[in-house]
């Protein structure tokens, strides 16, 4: 049914209409409103039976759901930036422990600077950690992935992450097409677990693992993750014939048949990037644009087939690795070894700076002209950056940097250029 | 060397199953126990944890009727007990991390409840425990487990408190006394071992969340812990059980007086056992043979250098007042032994 609502309330819905029997959650924008839709749902009694838990941390709530996903329960959880670091501990075990859990990362900065807007910080954070990670473009296609998730999930006996942009989805009226209740139970069958606590068949889980084994279980981590660049491709082609709608998959393509430059992006960013490549198409630039959907497992081969032929690599990305450049393009990098081409690293958006179709134009325009610095900061404010690296090299006591940038801008606002 | 033997089963349960009739007797004196922490683990000899354990689990065992699930913390429960691919655990039994033993609890018996309506029923028949150490419960997974007394989940809580974390290499944990000495707190300097501070008393913050059941028991009474466990298992919501556990490594003393070390806890007043119901005390264990804290302080190493030469009597003095405050607070004397 076609409607007009809050992405996360779309999430809540898609999330709900799977059946969860747990679902354990700590407050943290933008994911608050996902969970307070599922707590209405629960105590409503519209969805049941599911035991909705108000925990007292994230490490709390992923720890909640170890627990009940190892008794057999369908568990859900959701969270962002500082919570999903304050969990990291129980995230890796979760994973290591192979139980299917599916979380939603309303994907928001991690400070300090303390910063409650949008870029991909967080679940890059954990982008070792075991879950895969499947990144939503749209609310609708944020919907679509929470049910192929569970799917994959469960089918693997792996947690999924599916990391949807803060705000930017979480909090942006679109319409959407819920699903009926007959078509996720037709596509989702119910959970049945290769390990759990049972009373009838006493099991230890958790075990102590020594240098004998450790290596092995983890290897098998990475073989759930190599299975599933098969399962991903193919549960979304099952969800299309279910649903009469595309979804999820490893990666898609825009407009790069011919395309002498490709630009790689994750999320709600590849939306403001169609329509930047389309202005520049109109221009006669042979420009196109890669989405990278599941970002864990990388998909290695479908990233190589994509770029291949193409001059140039532009890799725009809502993430940065401190003292390297960009975390994406590393692994874009990897899946073109051995191949000659220009690649670019365009980190953008950290901590919720928009990005503007203007803004995206100019530096593709650079990009095409090979003018590029291999690693570019868009609309970085130069000004207050250069200031501040004078007042530190001018004073020992500088002070606080945050404090010092904010001053120099004067009034605090919002920065849209 | 002999020891003199010293009957102490007048009105307790201590030695007597000979002396009980038979519905009475320990859960460990039955044929028919679960032996749910099973023979073959790797713990010290004459650790008060391993033997603890295996009381409380199998008492839990008995009461559910063999329908029980455990959540671990890390520690030296979990080490001892599961060195891959063995395990000693004969029920389901789940570690996650250090810190989160309560919270994994909680999310056990969440699916479990799901799972009972889904079934027709009203309550899981499945109960659970979550365990781990003091380090596991009074410092690092102190948060999740004040989350589970607050939501008051269905969950026997069982602290093993050997007083500092051990599996590490000895080092200071919240729990541990003032002047003990630990890898961290050496007996060096002037105030040497750990330092007095306000202690962090876990049954009475427990009990602060007014949950139904909270208790102490020591490893000297078996009988009383497994009554403990028992009585907690006839409770639903949030329990907790705090049994105290001599370590002869951590503590340097003589694996054969691990019990006597934990009868000497209550016996001083050092270790107050109770049980209190909704936040408030409603039994004591009486003291029976008041001793001095001496006496239960000179027979491990890690209070040495207080009766060294010169020693320091100063803070013998500050540990005695402690016990003697616990006498005071929990009414551990009868009027009538009073001097």
């Amino acid at each position: 049914m076609l409607k007009q609502m809050e992405g996360s309330v779309a999430v809540a819905e898609a999330v709900a209409l799977c059946r969860p029997e747990v679902i354990c959650a700590y407050p943290i924008s933008p994911q608050t409103h996902i969970v307070e839709g599922l707590g209405a749902l629960v105590k409503s009694g519209a969805l049941e039976p599911c035991a909705f838990i108000n925990v007292e941390s994230e490490f709390a709530a992923m720890s909640v759901a170890i627990g009940s996903s190892a008794t057999g329960a369908r568990t859900y959880t959701a969270t962002a930036s500082q919570g999903l670091l304050f969990m990291a501990e129980a995230v890796y075990n979760a994973s290591g422990l192979g139980l299917p859990i599916v979380m939603t990362v309303a994907n928001r900065a991690i400070g300090a600077p303390i910063n409650i807007w949008n870029d991909h910080s967080d679940s890059m954070s954990q982008r070792d950690s075991g879950w895969l990670q499947l990144f939503a473009e749209s609310n609708q296609e944020a919907l679509d992935i929470h049910i192929q998730a569970f799917k994959l999930a469960e089918e693997l006996s792996m947690p999924v992450m599916v990391c949807m942009d803060g705000f930017i989805l979480t909090h942006a009226y679109e319409r959407v097409d819920i699903p009926t209740q007959e078509q996720v139970d037709g596509f989702l069958p119910p959970y049945e677990p290769r390990q759990v606590l049972d009373t009838a068949e006493p099991v230890s889980i958790g075990a102590m693992v020594g240098p004998e084994a450790f290596m092995e279980v983890r290897y098998l981590a990475h073989a759930k993750q190599t299975m599933a660049l098969e399962r991903i491709p193919e549960i979304a082609r099952e969800f299309e014939a279910s649903f009469g709608r595309a979804a999820g998959g490893l990666v898609r393509r825009y407009r790069t048949e011919d395309a002498e430059t490709i630009v790689v992006a994750l999320g709600s960013v590849v939306g403001t990037l169609e329509e930047t490549i389309d202005a520049m198409r109109e221009q006669g630039v042979k420009i196109g644009l890669l989405s990278i959907r599941s970002f864990r497992p990388f998909p290695l081969a479908a990233v190589r087939a994509a770029l291949q032929h193409a001059e140039r690599v532009v890799v725009l990305e809502k993430s940065f690795s401190v003292g390297l450049g960009g975390v994406v393009s590393t692994d874009v990098r990897l899946a073109l070894s051995g191949i000659q081409l220009h690649g670019y690293t365009v980190v953008a958006g950290l901590g919720g700076r928009s990005i503007t179709q203007a803004s995206l134009e100019r530096v593709l325009a650079e990009a095409v002209a090979d003018k590029l610095e291999p690693l570019t900061f868009l609309d970085l404010d130069w000004g207050i950056v250069n200031r501040q690296l004078a007042r530190e090299a001018a004073m020992r006591r500088s002070g606080p940097i945050a404090e010092n940038l904010l001053r120099d801008l004067g009034t605090v606002q919002a920065k849209v250029h | 060397m002999t020891q003199p033997v010293k009957f102490y089963q007048t009105g307790t349960f201590t030695v007597g199953n000979r002396l009980l009739s038979p519905d009475e007797r320990t859960v460990q004196a039955s044929i028919n126990r679960n032996n749910s922490l099973n023979s073959g683990h790797r713990a010290c000899q004459g650790c008060g944890e391993a033997l603890g354990a295996r009381y409380a689990v199998d008492a839990a065992m008995r009461a559910t009727g063999g329908q029980l699930m455990a959540a671990n913390a890390t520690g030296c429960l979990e080490v001892f007990s599961t060195p891959y691919p063995e395990t000693s655990w004969q029920l389901p039994w789940l570690h996650s991390l250090f810190g989160n033993a309560a919270a994994v609890g909680t999310g056990i018996a969440a699916a479990l409840q799901v799972k009972a309506e889904k079934a027709g029923k009203a309550r899981s028949d499945v109960r659970v425990i979550a365990q781990g150490g003091d380090g596991g419960t009074t410092d690092i997974g102190f948060g999740c487990l004040s989350g589970m007394f607050e939501r008051n989940d269905d969950v026997l809580y069982i602290c093993y408190d050997n007083e500092g974390y051990m599996n590490t290499g000895v080092q200071r944990s919240s729990a541990t006394p003032p002047a003990a000495r630990t890898a961290t707190t050496q007996a060096l300097g002037d105030a040497p071992g750990a330092p007095f501070g306000q202690g962090k008393n876990l049954p009475l913050i427990a009990m602060a969340h007014e949950i139904p059941y909270v208790a102490t028991a020591t490893v000297a009474d078996l009988r009383d812990l497994e009554a403990k466990v028992e009585k907690a298992m006839t409770f639903h919501g949030a329990r907790y059980l705090h049994v105290f556990v001599p370590c002869p490594l951590g503590w340097g003393s003589a694996a054969c007086d691990t019990i006597k070390l934990a009868r000497l806890a209550r016996e001083t007043g050092i270790f107050p056992v109770f049980e209190a119901e909704n936040g408030a005390v409603t039994e004591v264990t009486k003291i029976r043979h008041r001793v001095p804290v001496e006496a239960y302080l000179r027979p491990q190493k890690r209070f040495a250098h207080l009766f060294g030469d010169p020693g320091h009597p100063e803070t013998v003095a500050r540990i005695q007042a402690a016990a003697d405050r616990n006498i005071e607070r929990f009414g551990l004397l009868d009027e009538k032994a009073r001097p």
